[in-house]
């Protein structure tokens, strides 16, 4: 069933800047997001997501910049005049109307008169069909949140706008409406921007995400692209963990080497984005192998090529699937590694020590202008001066 | 009040029998002080209505009803038109100091009360030199020639001012109370759902305040309809409203059961038409 008959138009932000006061929430951000996609805008709070939400949906007025829905500059227009529609944070469900009207309330604002039909067919979607007569106080968390997705949706917006919308969620239910979500989005095909501070959910459901840091965008892609080679160090470390070296460009050509604490490091020349001569190594925790170092032979044991750190076991948490291991490398650092648990009993423990390697096809370079922590894990990185990556 | 909550919670049957006793003890104060101060008097009230009849057992009600139904009408009428523009002079004053005002809110809301500190007789006094004859207001109206009279005081319109002025307070504050719950996300919900400021008020904001709303009308019409300073001070013996009757009976002709029968009939004439308000704005599970 396709419920949307809006035309279907990319959104794209020009230039986009809002101010309060001499801070700058949002800071020249340009994007386009593709009809029917589902856009993720992902960042820590106050990385300005909300806000460029808030000035799609027409509650906060840019500072400068342009909306554009198609061709058509949407910026200046008040709220009711948009054709966009928004799940709130919080739901901010009507408490005096049941949910019934709270899902006919766009309709009815429009003048439209015959609303039983389209309601029903709405609260049928989001599998809340016998719930019509309940008020929102009535329902739980999720039933709410799908309400809110209901009121919204009906309208059938050229793209409809989603809050942190899942943030009030346990986690298990969190699980489950990020299906739901995506789900609704596959059947009536509109344009998702969702904000969320939580990237497991916006890998799960987005096509594209939007990673923000200081009001900018830091880089733009699929997911996996993302995960799987990040361009700026804010990213990956918000994006997932990872391990960085901040070493020097030793040789060039199609496989870099990097010299770091006395150690030499290879990656593919693509996957560096790093401009000048110092570059930061990383590699995520799970495409690194823990070997046990018996000082003698174990060094056979690693694959020809692999990039490789010595070190000794200072953490090991058992999580079922997988170990984490916390590892001290020579110069001072704490990398983390997982290794599933293939078998039964094989594992490190605390003092031992052990090689760590992975390919060089599995390591990503950086560019070092951002300080790079001895933590490899933490998240609160200074932002990198880097430009807009759109691609 | 809900004695009957601790007694739920508690987690054994001595406790249980403890607790609900704790329970009657705290509102024994209570309870003793409407016993005395309520349900006596009014037992009393009501047998002195009843007295010196001067045919059946409810002769002074008929009485009452057909010397004084003028005093209850008018009563009524300037009670209910007082509500209103205070109502209407309350809301949009309201509106602004719970969503509008920001760091002047607390000012703004004292400023409210702060006449309340003056003395209630000494401000109707003062509302004799603002509509006096020849003042600014009354001088103001009648270049404009819209006054009957050509006057303001002792007529129904003084009257009526100054009802509303001296309950507007009682209309302000649950109004504003109400407004300020007003969760904000909610009219952001409402514009972003294609309602325009004036639909997202009517659609979202006004009956969001209804409690308020109705609170206030109440807290103005009732001691309103009672009222009889108003109308002695700013009024004549043409607007006589049933609290004149009621204070007259009592402190000058001193016919008790005659005072008792028109209390009791403002009573339930009052207790009725609440209730039917209150039925009509189907608020009573949030007033």
């Amino acid at each position: 069933m396709k419920l949307t008959q809006a035309p279907v138009q990319d959104l794209h932000l020009v230039n986009l800047v809002k101010r309060f006061g001499s801070v700058a929430a949002v800071d020249d951000v340009s994007v386009t997001i593709p009809a029917g996609s589902f856009f993720a805008l992902l960042g820590a709070s106050g990385c300005g997501k909300t806000t460029t939400l808030r000035m799609v949906a027409g509650l906060e007025d840019p500072t400068s910049g342009k909306i554009l829905l198609g061709e058509r500059d949407i910026a200046g227009l008040r709220p009711h005049q948009r054709p966009v529609n928004t799940v709130f944070q919080s739901y901010a469900l009507f408490p005096h109307l049941d949910v019934f009207e709270n899902v006919a309330f766009g309709l009815r604002r429009r003048g439209i008169r015959a609303v039983q039909e389209p309601v029903q067919a709405m609260l049928d979607l989001v599998e809340l069909g016998s719930m019509g007569h309940r008020r929102p106080s009535q329902l739980s968390g999720g039933q709410q949140q799908r309400v809110a997705v209901a009121r919204a949706l009906i309208n059938q917006p050229a793209v409809l706008l989603l809050d942190e919308p899942l943030g009030a969620l346990d986690l298990k239910l969190r699980r489950q409406m990020q299906i739901e979500l995506k789900r609704i989005q596959t059947e009536v095909g509109t344009t998702f921007v969702h904000v969320t501070h939580d990237q497991e959910e916006a890998m799960t459901m987005a096509d594209t995400i939007a990673v923000m840091n200081d009001g900018r965008i830091e880089q733009l892609g699929h997911p996996a692209d993302i995960y799987e080679m990040p361009r700026t160090v804010f990213v990956a470390n918000f994006l997932g963990q990872s391990n960085l070296i901040a070493g020097r460009r030793e040789s060039g050509g199609d496989l870099l080497t990097v010299r770091a604490f006395d150690h030499l490091f290879a990656l593919p020349a693509a996957r560096s984005s790093a401009v000048g001569p110092d570059v930061v190594v990383g590699v995520r925790p799970e495409k690194i192998t823990v070997i046990d170092d018996d000082g003698a032979t174990s060094d056979e044991r690693v694959p020809e090529g692999h990039n490789r750190v010595r070190g000794v076991v200072t953490d090991v948490s058992y999580t079922g699937v997988s170990t984490q291991y916390l590892i001290r490398v020579p110069w001072g650092a704490e990398f983390v590694a997982f290794e599933q648990n293939v078998l039964v009993g094989d594992r490190c423990g605390v003092g031992d020590p052990v090689i760590l390697h992975w390919s060089p096809a599995n390591t990503f370079g950086l560019s070092a202008d951002a300080t790079v922590g001895s933590q490899a894990a933490t998240a609160d990185s200074e932002a990198v001066d880097g430009e807009l990556q759109v691609r | 009040m809900a004695p009957v909550a601790p007694i739920a919670a508690a987690p054994l049957i001595g406790g249980v029998r403890r607790r609900s006793g704790l329970a009657y003890l705290l509102l024994l104060p209570g309870m003793l002080w409407l016993a005395i101060f309520f349900v006596i008097p009014f037992g009393s009230l009501f047998a002195t209505s009843l007295q010196d009849s001067p045919a059946g057992l409810f002769g002074n009600y008929a009485q009452a009803m057909s010397e004084y139904w003028g005093a209850y009408v008018r009563a009524l009428a300037y009670a209910g038109i007082s509500t209103l523009l205070a109502l209407i002079i309350a809301y949009p004053l309201a509106y602004y100091i719970a969503l509008r005002s920001g760091r002047w809110r607390s000012l703004l809301l004292v400023l409210v009360i702060a006449p309340s500190f003056a003395s209630f007789l000494l401000r109707t006094y003062a509302w004799r030199t603002i509509l006096a004859d020849e003042g600014p207001v009354t001088s103001f109206f009648n270049a404009l020639g819209v006054l009957p009279d050509q006057r303001i005081l002792s007529t129904g319109l003084a009257v009526i001012a100054g009802l509303t002025y001296n309950f507007l307070p009682f209309m302000i504050l649950p109004l504003y109370a109400s407004l300020d719950r007003v969760d904000p996300r909610l009219i952001e919900a409402s514009n972003d759902l294609y309602a325009s400021g004036p639909k997202t008020f009517w659609k979202v904001t006004w009956p969001l305040s209804m409690p308020g709303v109705v609170a206030g009308t109440l807290l103005t019409f009732i001691p309103a309809s009672g009222d009889f300073i108003n109308a002695q001070l700013l009024g004549s013996p043409q607007t006589q409203m049933i609290g004149n009757a009621i204070q007259a009976n009592f402190y000058k002709l001193r016919d008790y059961p005659m005072a008792s029968s028109l209390s009791f009939i403002l009573m339930a004439t009052i207790v009725i038409l609440v209730s039917l308000y209150i039925k009509r704005s189907g608020t009573e599970e949030i007033v």
